[in-house]
Order: C-alpha cells, then structure tokens, then sequence
C-alpha cells in the first residue's frame, strides 16, 4: 500500500459494521443462517468479558498473597522481577497454540491459560509496590504493637495499591486481548466474529474489532477508576505535592 | 531420532532437505513420518527436514519488529521533548497513547484494514502505535528523574535550554529510555505474531497455519521467543555500550 485510500470509502465499511451490530441478516454461507445483530453480538461480548473477569480473578487470587508475602520478606526478587520480564516474551497467539497443540481446548482450559498469563504483571508489581513501601510507616506499625499480617493487610497492601492496580490493568489488558484470539480453541468470543469472515462477511469481521477495541476501553476505564478508589487519600495528597 | 541427531553434525547441513551421501533409508527414516503422524511432542527430524518454512516468516518478522520499534521509538522521543518543554501537553498525550496501547492489537489491525488496506503497513502502524505509550512513558520518566544538581551545572556553564536538553538531561535519561525501549520490542516481537491477520506475515503465518500440530507450536513460537530474549540482550549490551560513566563506579 503506497496510497491511503482516505476518499472516505472506509466510511462505508463502518457503516456495515454498525449495521452488522444492530441487525440480524443473512450469513454469507447462506442455508438460512441468521448472524449479526445485538443477540448474538451481546452475547459473544458478555461471554468474552466473563472468560477474561474469571481468568482475572484467578490471577489477582494467586499473585496477590504470593507477592505481598515474597515483597514483605524481600525474598525472590528473582522470581517476581524475572516472572515480569518473561511473561512479556510469550506471544498471544502462541499461548492459544501451546493450548490447541498440548493441552486441549474449551472454556476451562483456556481461563487456566489466561489466569497464568495474568499473574507475570500482578505478581511483579505487587512484589515491586511492597518493596517501595515507605518503611517508617512499616516500623510505626510494628510500633505499635501490629504482627506481620496486621502489617501486610493494613499497612502495606493499602500504601501498595495503586502500584498494584497498575499491574493488574497490564494484566487485563493481556487477558482481554488473549481470550479474543480463544475464539479459535472453542471459546465463543468476539474473536469468533474477527476471525470468522467466511461466515459474518467483512461488516462483521469490523463489527467484532470494534467491540473488541470498547470492551478493552470499558475494562481500562473501570480498572482506572477502582485505581482512584484504591489509592489511599494520604498518598493521594503527597503525589499532588501537597505535605510530605 | 534425537541421540542420532545429535550424534550427525552431517544433519545441520541437512536442513533444507537430505545431504547427498547419507544413506538411502536416512532420508525417509529421518523425516519421521510416524511422529508427524501421531504428532508427537517435538519431531527433531521433521524440524530439520522442513526448518526453511521458518526461515522467510523469521526475518520477516524481524524486520517488522525492527521497523515498528523505530517508527515508535522516533514519535514517542519527539512528543516526550515536546511535553518536557510544555508540560500541558503530558495529560492528553498520555491519555491517547493509553487508548493505542489498550485496544488489543487483533482489533487494532482489523479496524485499519478499511483505511489502510491489507499488508504491512497496517501492521506496522499498529504495532508502532502499541510501543508509543511504553516508550513516552519511559523518557518522561527519565527526564523527571534527571538530578537538579546537573541541569544547575549546565546552565552554570552556560548552556541554552536546548544544549541542557541534549547534553545533560537526554544522556541522563538513556537508563529509562532503555528500559522503555526494551520493554516495547520484547512486547512488539510476541504481538507481531498476529501481524500476519494484517496481511504482513511474519511467525505467525506458519504458527497459525498448523496451530495443532507440536512440532510446528514449539518451533514457531520458539523462535518468536528467541528473537525476543536476543532483541532484549542486545538493547542491554548497547545501553552499556552508549552510557559508559555508569559502569565506573564511585568509590
């Protein structure tokens, strides 16, 4: 492609797209086959949302504790940091594949896989977000006679917060991205429409990357503003620059 | 299969096919057909019989890589300088860099196949667009992190704004820039997997093509994966190689 083919031609493509969304028709394999419209396109978009929340719950489960402990003792800085970096190395579309290939498709497979590629981010930012943690606040907490879950659950988990809430947007970043492409392994998902040109045509191929781009969008937003919820009022004003 | 592999340098030179002087049977013994047939978990002599299928998609995928890092790389220094100069521009750039880097690439591709078309072009907008808020963040980042002492030195001295920029803070700010530099090839490299969806090709062709078979998984994604560990030590062997005052450490 040399050119942009801008004459607002795309436009038209949208249009479908849009139609697609809200209108039942015709597949393109014919037979009789009803596709598009907001039942089946509702339903795709909630089923990916609910594979990529379980995978995600799953996830902040196993990493949470794991990184609050090891961040605590300041043990495995190896494991946390290097987990991080690795997980970053593997491909989407090869952790679909390594699935397709190994170990066998279906909903349940695939939130395994999608959990394991959600803990890397938490794991590491939790690990991080606890070694940042001012460590007064740490000895005025022991000081005050707290033990070393006291410590972890009201000192450190909240101080850490936002740091972790960071890693667990990367996280649902990938996740979301990833149970897109599960739509090959058996997972019905917007992915079904992106990848499905030969039965939805291209207005639903465009229909599904739409979705696809505002349910990550949604997720993000949602994610940030539990974020602004999460983040202590102290530490709030001290980033503003305000006291500290 | 895999002792005799390894026991037969003869083999590495065998890789696009069978080596003249090997036994007649070695051809046929050594394409293993009864372990592409019951896909086993990795098939050493199919891989070497067919490692040219990898060879194309390989270097295509690196040069998209390659092009997408600097398409972004370039973009994300020009509006980091910008918005360290006016600060106001941090928060809406910021904030459109966020929405590139969220929308999964998958999509990301297939919306820009009505504007831009099929082919590479469309990968490589995508995909540079995915590295900018990683590597936007990262400068700014470095700059902030520039000790006020320095920037003092250089105005003492005498330096413009723009000398300071260039001489002081942009040097020292190579650390974060890196990171942020190797952060977004090691994620290019896994995402350009799906560049092939764009019509630019690239590993994930043959992954794709053959997603059941194990031989192909392993071999497919094990170069991407490759490509992204070798990219990464390479970024870090030049970091060293462009800051050298780090590696002299005070007493």
């Amino acid at each position: 492609m040399t050119e942009l083919a801008l004459p607002l031609g795309f436009l038209d493509a949208f249009r479908g797209a849009f139609d697609f969304i809200f209108h039942q028709r015709d597949a393109v394999t014919g037979g009789g086959v009803q596709v598009g419209g907001p039942a089946e396109v509702l339903h795709l978009t909630w089923t990916q949302l609910y594979v990529s929340g379980l995978a995600l719950a799953g996830a902040l489960a196993v990493a949470l504790p794991v990184g609050l402990v090891l961040g605590h003792r300041g043990k495995g800085e190896l494991l946390a940091v290097g987990l991080g970096n690795a997980g970053r190395a593997i491909p989407e579309l090869a952790v679909v594949a390594f699935l397709a290939a190994f170990i066998g498709i279906g909903l349940r497979n695939v939130t395994i896989a999608l959990i394991i590629l959600g803990i890397p981010p938490i794991l590491t930012n939790t690990f991080v977000a606890v070694r940042q943690v001012d460590s007064n606040a740490v000895e005025a907490a022991a000081g005050m006679g707290m033990g070393e879950a006291g410590v972890i659950a009201r000192v450190e988990l909240p101080l850490a917060a936002p740091t972790i809430m960071t890693g667990v947007r990367t996280a649902a970043i990938n996740i979301v991205a990833t149970a897109t492409i599960a739509s090959i392994v058996g997972v019905p998902t917007l992915g079904k429409l992106i990848l499905g040109r030969d039965t939805y045509g291209d207005d639903g191929v465009l229909a599904g990357a739409i979705m696809v781009a505002l349910l990550a969008l949604g997720v993000e937003l949602a994610l940030a503003a539990v974020q602004r919820l999460l983040t202590p009022r102290g530490l709030a004003l001290q980033r503003a620059g305000v006291g500290a | 299969m895999l002792t005799l592999a390894a026991k037969a340098p003869l083999l590495v030179a065998a890789a696009n096919g069978c080596a003249p002087g090997l036994p007649a049977n070695f051809c046929h013994q050594h394409s293993e057909t009864s372990c592409v047939a019951r896909n086993g978990f990795f098939c050493a002599g199919w891989a070497f019989d067919n490692f040219d299928r990898y060879t194309g998609p390989f270097f295509k995928h690196l040069w998209i890589v390659v092009i997408s890092v600097a398409v972004g790389f370039t973009l994300a220094l020009a509006l980091a300088m910008l918005s360290h100069r006016h600060r106001w521009l941090i928060p809406p750039l910021t904030g459109v860099t966020g929405i590139l880097y969220t929308v999964p690439s998958l999509a990301f591709f297939f919306l820009l196949l009505p504007i831009t078309g099929f082919g590479t072009d469309t990968a490589v907008i995508a995909l540079s667009a995915y590295t900018l808020q990683i590597i936007y963040r990262n400068i700014l980042a470095g700059l902030a992190n520039v000790p006020p002492e320095a920037k003092d030195a250089g105005r003492g001295m005498g330096m413009t704004e723009r000398e300071l920029l260039w001489r002081v803070e942009l040097p020292l700010a190579v650390p974060e820039l890196f990171a942020g530099l190797r952060i977004a090839t090691v994620s290019t490299v896994a995402i350009a997997t799906l560049a092939f969806f764009a019509g630019a090709g690239g590993l994930g062709d043959p992954l794709y093509k053959d997603i059941t078979f194990k031989t192909n998984v392993i071999l497919a994604g094990g170069l991407a994966i490759l490509m992204a560990v070798t990219l990464d030590a390479l970024l870090l062997g030049l970091q060293r190689l462009v800051t050298p005052w780090r590696r002299v450490r005070p007493a």
